[in-house]
């Protein structure tokens, strides 16, 4: 592992990465971590780098947290949220892109609505690309964040049986863990409504179940993820109601997985709906752990892409 | 800046003059010719078509180890005239035709405004007549700005010399209507060629639903939307009676509804582009916007049925749906970008090297199915080597290796899949009436 490197690279998704570079990830985001719950949280390594956070789309803990990992490193961060920016002025991506990077930037952190987008931007402009969620693709840090809690908990990725439960079509999040999880060796099991499962999932190392009973049970880890209510609208699914009754993780349907599973949610959650309020706060539930760990990885990405070390 | 090295001009009159082809292999579908043989051409129109043809032309071309056919039709173009000048105008989409060896074309109707009235009819074909470089026909809309409601003045755009009918664009979800069209045209024969998708199907598609779409997070249009409206309308052609021609087929199990509804004598043709037939959704990069097409790229199950299609008779035309938008259209996120690549320049190409040359299909099929069977289909004079038929002529040569380059496109458009491919095979002169438009 001494010879794998992140130095320059942009972080796109987790299926262009290979097991060695997410255990480096993993291993220096151990690292971060221990600054985090530190008394002095300024380190000089980004010193004098300058980083943008480019968010299209609303966000609270993801574009957060990268602002504090990058200030935690010694960077410079600005935001920009598009909603007050040129961009809601018509001006497309690419000029956004290139405004940016003509400041001087080291470093593009970007959330946007369309899948590809980070990609896309690595294309035009110079900086390095971080993404913060394109659309229904990729959300590389949430991933490995997810990673990195799971195997904070049970010590290994290995073996485990990770239950990924809701809606996996339009989830950023399932994809990254899917990739992320069956790189490093656990087995992935989805539930949820089938309008909401993509009908061509056929990969190794995932199983799709019909009912969410099957996914979970003996399960190490559920992820239950964020239901958008808007799908409900297009016909996706008929009430909350129901949705709670048949895919909502609830105590009873907990009792099916093993008895140390661990629980995890992207956020923001919809308490009664896919998750049970007494799951939240349960001993089970590493939901706030995720938190935490988000702030150390992204400062893990940040400080292997730009700063060029290894570890 | 495009560099653009090859001169193309407007035609001159062909009055009182003489050409000859000499040496090459005459391919000709309608006439059922495949021969060594020189081609004749006098005032603009075929004169003879025989081995070595003894007379003083005043031009000559020597087409040894060439191929000769009829002139290229393609009746699925976009040339984006009225209104949308900044993606083709007639001039531009014409340049591109006469670069792909594309002699005759029928242009779409989904322009702003919309082709649905005998006045924009005759203004197109006046306006077609005066670039003059090529034959181009006009499709007419079926329904009033192709709203799906009403229907146009459908005789008054057969009056004024439309070729076709057509919503291309989309899909006419009102079966009531589009039967309305189909009995009222009836009597006229006059075909209606159908944009296949179910529209609540597709409604926020960007790609083929499949195992790609499931990785990348991309909206699926799945190919049950097109087999859907394929079904729909081959049944409404075969209770009314009407003709219907399906466009840009793309899924395997819509090429078996039609090959089902020919053998019950359905008066139904169909069409392929060279990308469905070569192309599939793996190639989908969503940086790239290039592969955004309507109906997408499907896998190579659907390819391989394509292919059987074509070659058994089920599929009669090819087509490009030459799409092309401005540069700056295409340049940015995936699920904005529109629809749609410019196909004229690199047709041939694409269909010799990824067709011709392995093995899958052979010249004089390939040749027919952009010649003879389209203008079969629409009534057209053009497609044959016949005597007295107006001499538009393409010579391929099979062999020349060439890279496709946006920089040298004479489309406006820009964003191809191809772009980048080496290629074996192309156009290298194009005639119109007996005007030599391109010699390479």
């Amino acid at each position: 592992m001494d010879n794998v490197t992140l130095s320059g690279k942009n972080i796109i998704g987790l299926e262009n990465f290979s097991a060695d570079e997410i255990n480096l990830v993993l291993k220096t985001a151990r690292s971060m971590k221990k600054i985090i719950r530190g008394k002095e949280k300024k380190l000089p390594d980004l010193k004098g780098r300058a980083i943008i956070n480019l968010f299209c789309e609303n966000s609270t803990r993801t574009r957060t947290s990268f602002e504090l990992a990058g200030k935690y490193l010694g960077a410079d961060v600005v935001s920009i949220n598009a909603a007050t920016s040129s961009m809601s002025k018509g001006e497309s991506l690419r000029d956004t892109l290139m405004t940016v990077e003509a400041m001087g930037v080291d470093a593009i952190v970007i959330r946007h609505k369309a899948e590809g987008s980070a990609e896309y931007a690595s294309k035009i402009v110079k900086p390095i690309i971080i993404n913060a969620g394109d659309g229904a693709h990729a959300h590389p840090s949430q991933g490995l964040l997810d990673l990195f809690t799971i195997q904070q908990a049970k010590g290994r990725l290995a073996g485990l049986k990770v239950a990924i439960v809701g809606d996996i079509l339009h989830s950023r999040v399932a994809r990254s863990d899917i990739f992320g999880l069956t790189k490093m060796g656990a087995k992935v099991h989805l539930a949820g409504p089938k309008t909401l499962l993509p009908r061509f999932f056929d990969f190794d190392g995932v199983e799709v179940h019909d009912n969410v009973e099957d996914a979970i049970k003996n399960a190490d880890v559920i992820n239950i993820l964020r239901l958008q209510l808007e799908r409900m609208q297009t016909g996706l699914f008929p009430t909350p109601r129901e949705y709670a009754r048949v895919f909502g993780i609830n105590e009873k349907r907990l009792a099916l997985a093993k008895e140390d599973v661990l629980i995890l949610h992207p956020g923001p959650q919809n308490k009664g709906l896919e998750i049970s309020n007494d799951i939240t706060y349960c001993e089970n539930s590493a939901i706030r752990d995720q938190v935490q760990n988000g702030v150390a990885i992204r400062m893990a990405l940040l400080y292997l892409t730009l700063n060029g070390g290894n570890s | 800046m495009k560099k653009n090295i090859w001169h193309i001009q407007r035609a001159q009159s062909s009055i009182n003059s003489t050409f000859l082809i000499r040496g090459g292999r005459v391919i000709d579908p309608a006439n059922k010719i495949d021969k060594i043989a020189d081609v004749l051409i006098v005032d603009g129109k075929i004169a003879a078509v025989e081995e070595n043809i003894t007379f003083d032309a005043q031009e000559t071309f020597d087409a040894t180890g060439k191929v000769v056919t009829p002139g290229l039709i393609d009746m699925h173009v976009h040339f984006r005239e009225p209104g949308q000048e900044a993606k083709e105008d007639f001039e531009s989409g014409s340049r591109a035709a006469v670069a792909g060896g594309f002699t005759t074309v029928a242009t779409m109707p989904n322009t702003s405004p919309v082709v649905d009235n005998s006045a924009l009819v005759r203004s197109m074909i006046k306006r077609a007549e005066d670039v003059g470089l090529i034959n181009i026909k006009i499709i007419g809309a079926v329904t009033k700005n192709q709203n799906g409601q009403e229907l146009a003045e459908l005789f008054d755009m057969i009056d004024a010399g439309v070729v076709a009918f057509s919503d291309d664009g989309h899909f006419d979800d009102n079966a009531k209507i589009f039967m309305n069209a189909l009995d009222y045209l009836q009597p006229t024969g006059k075909i209606i060629i159908c944009h296949e998708e179910e529209t609540s199907l597709v409604k926020e598609g960007v790609m083929n639903e499949g195992k790609r779409s499931a990785i990348l997070g991309l909206k699926g249009r799945p190919t049950v939307a097109e087999d859907i409206a394929v079904a729909r309308d081959a049944l409404l052609a075969e209770y009314t009676g009407g003709r219907v021609h399906i466009a840009h087929m793309s899924s395997a199990r819509s090429v078996e509804i039609v090959r089902d509804a020919k053998k019950r004598g359905v008066k139904i043709t169909a069409e392929v582009t060279p990308q469905h037939l070569t192309m599939t959704d793996d190639l989908v990069d969503p940086s790239d916007t290039s592969t955004k097409i309507n109906p997408p790229l499907r896998t190579q199950k659907d390819c391989d049925a394509l292919l059987e299609g074509l070659k058994d008779g089920t599929i009669d035309a090819i087509v490009t749906d030459h799409s092309p938008h401005a540069p700056e259209e295409k340049d940015r996120e995936y699920i904005y970008a529109p629809s749609g690549f410019p196909g004229l320049e690199t047709s041939l190409g694409i269909l010799l090297t990824d067709l011709y040359h392995k093995n899958k299909i052979d010249l004089p099929t390939l040749i027919s199915k952009m010649t003879y069977e389209p203008a079969k289909i629409f009534g057209l004079d053009a497609g044959n080597l016949t005597i007295g038929a107006p001499a538009d002529i393409t010579i391929i040569d099979t062999e020349r290796a060439w890279t496709v380059d946006a920089e040298k496109f004479y489309t406006r458009g820009s964003h191809s899949p191809f772009v980048g491919r080496n290629l074996k095979g192309r156009a290298v002169a194009t005639i119109v009436h007996g005007n030599l438009m391109r010699l390479l």
